[in-house]
């Protein structure tokens, strides 16, 4: 602040407004409430803090044994495990491809068609998920749920027998909207020519998507994956749906913490798998900025000619 | 590094140019209309060729193909809808979908339930509460930061930028919890506005400078030459131009905070607080056979406000894409 009205302001330039009284508000609103958090995490994750009992009222900095627990906890594994499926089948493979194949399917159409499905899809993205969460319990429901009803398979129990298919497929339902949105606006930005050249060439359509499409949105396929799997890896609504049962077979790694931490009152042990979640969202974020100021360098030379 | 204000910004442009794009691109063709090659091979149909039939059945087959894609996905989409566009009209509303007996008397049942109603008006006012402090911090710094040569002022946007996208409140449910239990916020629509806030405010902080960034400064520099004080000239003078991107980032934030479930859930156990997001799970996890009556027409009710705040938001200023922007 000082250095800044110290230094004469030339006339054409922004002067400096009263910054500091301005930013501070706001950044300690952030730093109380997203970046002290972040770093309490870590303290937290070192002790075997509780909710109640003895430890709750004096704590044990117990260095790493959380995370030697964690590795060692047969539960954990299992929850890793569930959320790599999960996070593969529902996003990478799920909403990209299915958002890719909406975009691609609708790329040129108009009208009605165009606007009711992406109205729909849309919708499925925009609704609370306490509501969506409900609306798929009451779909799948066992006795009276409407897919047995269409499918005539009275008794199904698909939450029970098949938690992770379901929720995997609920999440494709829920998230798809992102990635049709985001590869019908890469798409736009193929020129049409190049395809027709293509398709006057003989190219199948298989052909055309990997010579011709697939070269021109690289960089828009990186980012949708990074930014699906990012959320997915943190998605709560299915809490909402199986709460991680039956017997912990739907528990990805979000239910677990909640489950292990704020159920069962383990809070040490919670924050320490916070932790790592909070380093692998590291890793995807980085990664997201990373590809995005790589591409703006890559950007330049060619928007010359 | 003040490059690195602009591949976002540019993506999202081009984000929105793409949408707009679509609308003049020169491949749009009605439906049926046929393409150029098509047209080409329609002015040789006088003897045909095998290798124009079997473009034909290509094409024929191409179409068909995607026919009965769009209709797996539109059934798909729509399965799960429909159940919430028929119950809350159904006389008996069951959990099967069936074309309902027609009737509002389901929405009597919000009023007889006590937590339906409140439930909505804490949905509002942490909503409500949380959008005022976004947008009133967002564009106190967002403005001082567009206005100020800061060194490193980019590179600190970007960190609270990532900061936002990584501690999410997955990954920050211990501490959170901790804190709030600790500053006695536990139970308080304060708890929750501050909580939210506080992951909301780094994208509305980039968003907003991005508005202010699109301002010219002379109308400013002018009111500076008259004596205005900065706060002045942030109220009457850079509000009124950037008004489109409060309005942007405040229906952001109510639409985020009104469907969040996990942060309330965690920090309000008392039902009078709860939002809802965490009564309507209630209404379907606690005890009994769920009054399906209530739980329609909550859930219509509860929903209808984030689809008119989308349909607005995306009617007026098109699809956004920020990173962090939907957590």
């Amino acid at each position: 602040m000082s250095r800044l009205k110290g230094a004469p302001s030339p006339p054409s330039a922004a002067r400096p407004v009263g910054t500091a009284g301005f930013v501070l508000p706001a950044l300690v609103l952030i730093g109380v409430f997203l970046v002290f958090p972040a770093l309490w995490t870590i303290y937290l994750g070192l002790t075997d803090y509780r909710l109640t009992g003895l430890e709750a009222a004096d704590p044990r900095v117990v260095g790493l044994d959380n995370y030697t627990a964690a590795l060692g906890d047969e539960r954990f594994r299992g929850s890793l495990w569930l959320t790599v499926q999960f996070v593969l089948g529902s996003a990478v493979i799920g909403q990209a491809v299915l958002g890719f194949a909406i975009a691609w399917v609708l790329r040129d159409r108009r009208g009605p068609v165009k606007r009711v499905t992406e109205g729909l899809v849309l919708l499925a993205w925009i609704l609370p998920s306490s509501v969506v969460a409900f609306l798929w319990i009451a779909l799948l429901d066992r006795d009276e749920g409407t897919l047995n009803a269409l499918l005539h398979t009275p008794g199904a129990a698909w939450l029970l027998d098949h938690p992770m298919p379901s929720i995997i497929v609920f999440n494709v339902w829920r998230g798809t909207a992102f990635s049709m949105m985001l590869y019908g606006a890469a798409l736009s930005n193929v020129p049409p020519s190049l395809l027709e050249t293509a398709r006057l060439a003989g190219a199948s359509t298989l052909q055309q998507l990997r010579d011709v499409v697939l070269p021109h949105i690289k960089g828009h396929v990186l980012t949708n994956l990074l930014l699906i799997s990012l959320w997915t890896f943190n998605d709560f609504s299915t809490f909402q749906i199986t709460a991680g049962g039956p017997d912990g077979r739907s528990e990805i790694l979000p239910v677990y913490i909640y489950n292990v931490a704020l159920s069962g009152g383990r809070l040490g042990f919670g924050a320490a798998i916070s932790f790592l979640v909070l380093l692998v969202n590291l890793v995807f974020a980085v990664a997201y900025l990373r590809l995005l100021r790589s591409r703006r360098t890559d950007a330049t030379p060619k928007a010359a000619p | 590094m003040s490059e690195h204000s602009k591949p976002e910004r540019s993506q999202a442009n081009r984000h929105r140019e793409g949408r707009g794009g679509e609308v003049t691109d020169e491949r749009a063709e009605s439906e049926g209309r046929a393409t150029p090659s098509e047209e080409g091979t329609s002015r040789l149909k006088g003897r045909p060729e095998p290798a124009e039939r079997s473009e034909a059945i290509r094409h024929a087959v191409a179409v068909i193909g995607r026919a009965t894609f769009l209709a797996a996905v539109l059934g798909f989409f729509a399965l799960p809808l429909l159940w919430l566009a028929t119950a809350p009209f159904d006389a008996r509303p069951g959990i099967t979908v069936s074309v309902p007996e027609f009737t509002l008397r389901n929405f009597q049942a919000l009023l007889d339930n006590p937590y339906a109603l409140t439930s909505l008006r804490n949905s509002l006012i942490q909503a409500g509460g949380s959008a005022v402090l976004v947008v009133t911090l967002a564009a106190l710094a967002a403005y001082a930061l567009s206005r100020a040569r800061v060194p490193g002022r980019d590179a600190l946007l970007y960190v609270l930028l990532l900061l936002s996208s990584v501690v999410t409140g997955t990954a920050a449910m211990v501490p959170l919890f901790e804190l709030a239990t600790r500053l006695g916020l536990i139970d308080t629509h304060l708890g929750v506005v501050l909580t939210l806030s506080g992951g909301l405010l780094p994208a509305a902080i980039f968003i907003m400078k991005d508005f202010m960034d699109g301002t010219p400064t002379s109308y400013e520099e002018s009111a500076r030459v008259f004596g205005a004080s900065s706060g002045q000239i942030l109220r009457h003078v850079v509000i009124p131009l950037v008004r489109p991107g409060l309005a942007t980032i405040a229906v952001w934030a109510v639409a985020n905070v009104w469907g969040s479930f996990l942060q309330p859930f965690i920090l309000l156990r008392d039902p009078d607080k709860a939002p809802g997001a965490v009564i309507l799970y209630t209404l379907y996890t606690e005890g009994g056979a769920p009054r399906l009556d209530l739980i329609s027409t909550f859930s219509l009710l509860y929903s209808l406000p984030v689809v008119v705040m989308y349909v607005f938001v995306s009617r007026r200023y098109g699809f956004r894409f920020h990173g962090g922007i939907k957590s």
